[in-house]
């Protein structure tokens, strides 16, 4: 029940009334739902956050998410991966 | 898909389980705490690329699992109450009560209704102002941020035939709970990484230090889990008892600030009963006095019925790490996810569904370690 999807942000939509009426458009690999952005007040269109039941609750912050890669690299875990020619992310 | 894929990349999994294999030197268990991380673990087989010293413990993080049995039967009263809409997330529509489940309300002439997001259940309450529209509020805190707002919503834009029936849980108080138990096993904890993005890790300081216990922030993916497994045994095998933040690209310190506000504002603590595990103190939450006309309980006024459950169903010891689920007489025959006598074989974070679906069946999975070399 705690599923949360990474999805592109494609669209935000501010509302008038109060800001955590905030909806946006998420491409989830192809697939775009409404979601509400009220709890990411500084997301920006190009920007991946989690989504849990339709609700962003989430930044992903990118920089983090390499890190688990480079990690592996400096422990000299990750050669086979280079020598493949195949870079992770 | 981006942020998905790579985390289930083979060569970083086996990467990462030699360097767990490496730095082990004597037996632990781990307990990861959230169902979704369960199923990643038996789905790709996970386990059996760890040392045969390390031993996974599943722990009681399935929302659907754990919501009471009386509030199943209020949910299923309800639907068949005339002019009352009952929307709930999938999970909970098989999910057995005393007197059947909501599937089975449903199929008697109940009004039923899944839902992807509680501002589903709010729209349909605005578009059919003649119905009460009851939203079954289960979960952890990830799923509070959302049932609450549906809450806020409605007050905000007096939408007044709209009612949540609440049984939301919260992680750190059942820790706890499962942590001061005299025969607990576990030496080190996967905390759920998206109850600590909302929560932040503040709440499990404490945790970590009054029993001594590693607690890892962990993320739900292949990479994820053998990753805060690696961090784990690091700390188990240096002597460190500390929390650690595994899920770093969703997981900030400080959690979500506009969430955490509010789910302050519209929720407050509450002691509350664990199906299959028991009273866990202040391991709940329910509507604050100010959004009190918004609980279903008090509109629909319930009869007081003594539930019934099953009595050859271990999904109690289950949802406490005790047992795995094939120690269960009743796995696989007669309980499957079609026939469920427990919640934890129906909930797709449910640990007896996991094993039913993954290792039961082995075409199922996609194992790792057979790619290699």
């Amino acid at each position: 029940m705690c599923l949360g999807i990474p999805g592109r942000v494609i669209e935000i939509t501010p509302d008038a009334r109060h800001p955590y009426f905030t909806e946006g458009k998420i491409d989830f690999g192809g697939v775009v739902r409404a979601v509400c952005l009220a709890y990411v007040p500084e997301v920006e269109v190009g920007e991946y956050v989690i989504v849990h039941a339709g609700f962003a609750i989430a930044r992903i912050d990118a920089e983090a998410a390499r890190r688990i890669f480079d990690d592996l690299r400096q422990a000299g875990q990750l050669e086979e991966l280079e020598a493949a020619g195949e870079g992770c992310p | 898909m981006k942020y998905l894929s790579e985390y289930r990349d083979p060569r970083a999994v086996r990467a990462l389980s030699r360097a767990i294999a490496e730095r082990t030197t004597r037996s632990w268990r781990v307990m990861e705490v959230c169902g979704g991380q369960t199923h990643t673990i038996v789905k790709h087989a996970l386990d059996q690329l760890l040392p045969a010293q390390i031993e996974l413990i599943h722990g009681p993080g399935c929302p659907v699992c754990v919501t009471p049995i009386e509030m199943i039967d209020k949910a299923v009263a309800a639907a068949s109450r005339p002019g009352v809409v009952v929307c709930s997330f999938g999970d909970m529509l098989r999910v057995p009560g005393s007197r059947g489940d909501l599937l089975g309300a449903r199929a008697a002439g109940g009004d039923v209704r899944m839902v992807y997001s509680p501002l589903d259940a709010l729209a349909l309450a605005r578009r059919h102002p003649s119905r009460q529209v009851v939203f079954f509020a289960v979960g952890f805190e990830t799923t509070a941020p959302a049932n609450g707002m549906a809450v806020w919503q409605a007050a905000r834009q007096g939408i007044e035939n709209f009612s949540l029936l609440v049984s939301h849980v919260t992680v750190p108080a059942a820790l706890a709970f499962l942590l001061s138990q005299p025969d607990h096993r576990i030496d080190a904890i996967l905390a759920a990484g998206h109850v600590c993005t909302v929560m932040g890790l503040e709440e499990y300081y404490p945790l970590a230090a009054r029993y001594e216990r590693p607690i890892i922030a962990t993320g739900f993916e292949a990479l994820d889990i053998l990753q805060g497994v690696l961090m784990a045994v690091e700390q188990l095998e240096s002597g460190r008892r500390e929390v650690e933040n595994q899920y770093r690209r969703a997981v900030r310190p400080e959690g979500n600030p506009q969430a955490r506000a509010l789910v302050r504002e519209v929720f407050e603590p509450t002691d509350r009963y664990w199906r299959g595990i028991g009273l866990i103190p202040g391991s709940g939450l329910r509507l604050r006095p100010a959004y009190a006309r918004f609980d279903a309980e008090a509109r629909l006024a319930f009869p007081g019925d003594s539930p019934r459950e099953d009595e050859t169903c271990l999904s109690g010891l289950v949802l406490q790490g005790k047992i795995k689920p094939p120690q269960c007489p009743a796995f696989g025959n007669p309980c499957t996810p079609e026939r469920p006598l427990g919640a934890p074989m129906v909930s797709a974070e449910g640990a007896c569904a996991a094993y039913f679906r993954y290792a039961h069946i082995p075409s199922n999975r996609t194992v790792f370690a057979g790619a290699d070399e």
